[in-house]
């Protein structure tokens, strides 16, 4: 009984030796390259590191990215400051050294290499290895962002010294890329107060003649319709929060359409089919509104009798579908593709900017789906997660 | 009662679920009028709906069927069941719905900000979402065996069958109002039968339910066993058995499916070797049924039902429907009126079942009790329709339970495991259905037959075991961490369900280790929380960055005006 027990084991035992062995031998020789190729994809790694750092900003960044860096150049310290407050060394010597980085920096934030000695650096401790510095100017938009200093014990030599200005560089090429992120989202920023700020200027000014139109005839009619405005201005205008519940957004567009049907009449009719299941959950701030808003206009333009405008939200387990059909005149397909891509006209208000922020926030697979043609109506669509980290009503 | 009611019954009940999932949202909101959107679901429908889909084939029939075979002891399941929402109620339903989570891998992505966390929540979701679905389909096959003769495979086959038609035909869209009328249909269909039993037991003088000494056929009666059995004779009984006399010498006996056997009054019944038979004052006294360690196997199936509830995937999902945290607490305790009405009903089944049904005993299938009740006592259509009532309350529990999970397992499928393998959100959710129903099918046909109520007991013991303290630590100790949680989540998770495996395919098990094995909740839970407590203080450089915020978020009620830390977009032209 013992035996084939003993006989098992040390068949395993022999089967995994040899196994990971193997795997040692084909990865390093055949599957990794030769010696020179391995230190290339070593260097090509830590790069990799570096880059998601330093695309924080270096204010956020500079003290992880430092550390992948040193190891770029391997040099016993090394220093990254933006010649302002932040200040950041990994290596030896910190403690010593780091009030001075700003002082060896200087010339470098003039934009200029500089090669610093003993004079300069060296501290009264004779086996500090920071001895020399080489001090290269990081640049973006050919304005000085800060600089990057490497320490070394023996002088620098012509070769470190045009390493040091290559990362230098490519440390610039990722803060640039750093800058241009936070552009684009205060762009997205600036998109969505713009899109608060353009509530229509025709919306108010309709609604207004609206409710002057029944102030004598209705005046009761007349008060409702002006609180009704009051509370989707107030809804609209909202300073806080990027989310909503679906419910509030719906509410807001009750009272638009309220407000529409005060104009329109007859002509104007609605059905909203809202699952209450669905009703808690966050959506993009004002990320309907715009959509409603050209149901109303494009399903009632170069028409005499009624258009139709139909809202739904049902649930479909993990996410909430929405979608806005009107029975109006269509539109070509290519233009709907060209709204969505953003390069149409300012015509249809939002839907580009609406489809963007659903990508934004939900990911690629969540944006608007626009089923349309010529005089065929159009539908708009959209798949809402019920969940998604870091999204939350307010 | 005769197979074409018991059919029809079923019929009806699928096609009303069907058509309600489909329909009713047609007919509870085609509307132009305005403010749908204040019409949020009320506590009292949501609460309805949750019972709905938490009464399973376990409530329904297993609890009856426990009762009837082992007694008082058993009246712990249904309280259990119970007061696990008091659980919720006091602990978790508020923040838990302010912590905006839908399904519980949502929760511990929210509360830790890790994806581990989260990959491991989903994989235990699976897990319990499968388990809880096996005694579903068991009893599923077992009900329509007993009441319309089909094969075993056809209940689970069927059940599947119009849960996925139901679920991929978009019949899900009204869930709220399907769960909320099967709750009302199981209701009815326990408490009106009951009535009239309880007519026909006064009318019989009020017997005494646990008649002294070991049970017996008060009279003469037929039994025909429907599925191979092995049962254990006391004593020397002559019966007939296929119309010619036969003597059963004490000790087991081997009887094959579709022999009928006519006892004499007075006889002692054979038991099922499944059972251990109990005299009367045994059943009607606590802690004294069989196994080996009574008094720990009932504090740990209290654990496991008292902390289970709150990490069962399907009624979370539920709590999300509230607009807020105020309103999950409504329903929570609406849930427990509720609930606490119809728990009242199975354990007087199971009494009433002692004493007028008492074969079951012999064929083991204790859990049938509440299907062939009424047909016994009450003859004539009356018997018929009530039988037909029970029948469809029994479908109602297999369809509302089997379809709710099977929608949460296959959220969590398509969204965290699926995803990225296929791209298309439709495709990959019926794919999750599809494999959410296929594997405990698979078990259902394959693995031997448990108590639907045991079965389910285990499913709680994993759920308690492992979202439990990932629940409550995560709600009520900021230092909880990812690592801590997960590792938590794998020891408890994983010693429970190895466990609940032990038990399902090796059988009872004797000694300590068959307790320990059956009914694990009571070690594991506790491990689960230590192990999540040490290795959470062990790594607090891993603590969530916006523990602070979440917190502030999971405990300050909704109408307070405060900074939940939002982002503001002004804010970056104001400094």
């Amino acid at each position: 009984m013992e035996q084939p027990v003993v006989v098992i084991v040390v068949a395993v035992v022999a089967v995994s030796l040899a196994a990971v062995l193997l795997t040692r031998l084909v990865r390093s020789r055949l599957v990794l390259g030769t010696t020179e190729d391995q230190t290339t994809y070593r260097i090509l790694h830590t790069t990799s590191l570096a880059s998601p750092e330093l695309r924080a900003g270096l204010s956020a960044g500079a003290d992880k990215a430092v550390r992948h860096l040193r190891e770029l150049l391997a040099t016993p310290a090394m220093a990254l400051t933006d010649g302002d407050g932040v200040v950041t060394w990994d290596g030896v010597g910190a403690n010593l050294h780091v009030h001075d980085v700003r002082r060896h920096a200087a010339r470098a934030l003039d934009g200029n290499t500089d090669v610093l000695g003993p004079p300069a650096v060296e501290c009264n401790r004779l086996d500090c290895p920071v001895r020399h510095a080489v001090a290269a100017a990081l640049t973006t938009d050919d304005r000085v962002a800060g600089a990057l200093i490497a320490y070394t014990s023996a002088r620098p030599s012509a070769g470190l010294v045009r390493a040091v200005e290559e990362v230098a560089r490519f440390v610039s090429g990722q803060l640039e890329l750093a800058e241009f992120d936070r552009e684009r989202a205060k762009l997205a920023e600036a998109e969505i107060r713009a899109l608060r700020a353009q509530i229509s200027p025709h919306f108010i000014y309709n609604a207004l003649g609206a409710i002057a139109s029944y102030v004598r005839t209705d005046p009761e009619h007349a008060r409702e319709l002006l609180l009704e405005f009051a509370d989707f201005t107030r809804y609209s205008f909202r300073r806080h929060g990027d989310f909503t519940t679906l419910a509030e957004e719906l509410r807001s567009i009750e009272r638009y359409l309220t407000l529409e049907k005060a104009r329109f009449g007859d002509r104007l009719s609605v059905t909203l089919r809202v699952a209450p299941e669905v009703l808690p959950v966050a959506v993009p701030f004002l990320c309907l509104q715009p959509l409603v808003e050209n149901a109303v206009r494009h399903g009632l333009e170069g028409r005499a009798d009624p258009g139709h405008i139909t809202i739904i939200a049902e649930d479909a387990g993990n996410e909430a579908l929405i979608s806005i059909d009107d029975d109006g005149v269509g539109m070509d397909p290519d233009l709907a593709r060209s709204l969505l891509t953003g390069d149409g006209a300012g015509d249809r208000v939002g839907v580009g900017n609406v489809d963007e922020r659903l990508r934004a926030v939900f990911g690629d697979e969540y944006g608007l789906v626009i089923e349309t043609a010529h005089g065929a109506g159009t539908k708009v669509s959209l798949r809402v997660p019920k969940y998604r980290p870091g999204v939350h009503a307010t | 009662m005769s197979t074409t009611a018991g059919i029809v019954a079923v019929v009806l009940t699928a096609v009303a679920t069907v058509l309600i999932g489909m329909y009713g949202v047609r007919a509870a909101r085609t509307t132009s009028d305005f403010y749908v959107a204040s019409r949020t679901v009320t506590p009292w429908w949501n609460a309805s709906a949750i019972g709905g889909e938490y009464l399973s084939a376990a409530s329904f029939l297993g609890v009856a069927g426990l009762v009837l075979a082992y007694g008082t002891d058993m009246l712990w399941f249904p309280v259990g069941y119970t007061a696990g929402y008091l659980m919720l109620l006091v602990l978790v339903a508020a923040p838990l719905r302010r912590s905006g989570a839908y399904t519980l891998p949502d929760f511990a992505e929210a509360r830790l900000e890790s994806a581990a966390a989260r990959r491991a929540a989903s994989i235990l979701v699976v897990t319990i979402g499968w388990l809880y679905l096996l005694p579903q389909f068991q009893a599923a096959g077992l009900t329509l065996r007993t009441v319309t003769g089909a094969p075993q495979w056809a209940g689970p086959v069927v059940v599947a069958l119009v849960v996925l038609v139901s679920v991929l035909g978009g019949g899900m869209r009204s869930i709220t109002f399907v769960q909320a009328f099967q709750y009302w249909l199981k209701l009815t269909a326990l408490l009106v039968p009951v009535i009239f039993l309880l007519l026909v037991w006064t009318g019989d003088g009020r017997p005494e339910l646990a008649a002294p000494g070991e049970p017996v056929f008060e009279e003469a009666t037929s039994v025909e066993v429907t599925i191979d059995v092995t049962v254990e004779v006391p004593s020397r009984v002559v019966v007939v058995a296929d119309g010619s006399p036969l003597v059963l010498e004490p000790g087991s006996h081997d009887i094959e499916a579709g022999t009928v056997l006519d006892f004499p009054a007075g006889a002692p019944i054979p038991h099922a070797e499944s059972l251990t038979p109990m005299t009367g004052e045994s059943w009607a006294l606590p802690l004294t049924a069989g196994g080996d360690h009574p008094l720990y196997a009932t504090y740990s199936l209290i654990v496991a039902l008292f902390f289970g509830t709150m990490g069962l995937p399907h009624v979370l999902v539920r709590f999300y429907t509230n607009p807020d945290g105020r309103a999950a607490r409504r329903t929570t305790l609406a849930v427990l009126g509720l609930l606490g009405v119809f728990y009242v009903l199975p354990g007087l089944y199971g009494a009433l079942g002692r004493l007028y049904t008492p074969e079951l005993l012999l064929t083991g299938r204790t859990d049938a009790v509440v299907l062939v009740l009424p047909g016994r006592l009450i003859d004539g259509v009356a018997g018929e329709a009530l039988s037909m009532l029970v029948t469809a309350g029994a479908f109602a529990a297999f369809l509302s339970t089997s379809s709710g999970l099977t929608v949460s397992v296959a959220g969590v499928l398509s969204q965290d495991l699926l995803h990225g393998r296929v791209r298309n959100p439709v495709t990959g959710f019926r794919l999750g259905a599809f494999l959410a129903l296929l594997v405990p099918i698979g078990l259902a046909l394959t693995s031997p037959f448990l108590g639907i109520a045991d079965v389910v007991g285990l499913a709680f013991a994993v759920a308690a075991s492992s979202f439990c303290p990932l629940l409550l630590l995560g709600i009520w100790w900021r230092r909880l961490t990812w690592p801590g949680a997960v590792a938590g989540l794998l020891v408890g998770g994983g010693a429970s369900t190895v466990a609940v495996v032990v038990t399902i395919l090796g059988g009872p098990q004797s000694g300590w280790i068959g307790a320990l094995l059956a009914q694990p909740a009571a070690w594991t839970m506790p491990l689960a929380f230590l192990v999540m407590i040490a290795v959470s203080l062990a790594t607090q450089q891993h603590m969530a960055p916006g523990v602070n915020r979440t917190m502030v978020r999971l405990h300050t009620p909704e109408h307070l005006d405060l900074n939940r830390g939002d982002w503001d977009p002004e804010d970056r032209w104001r400094t």
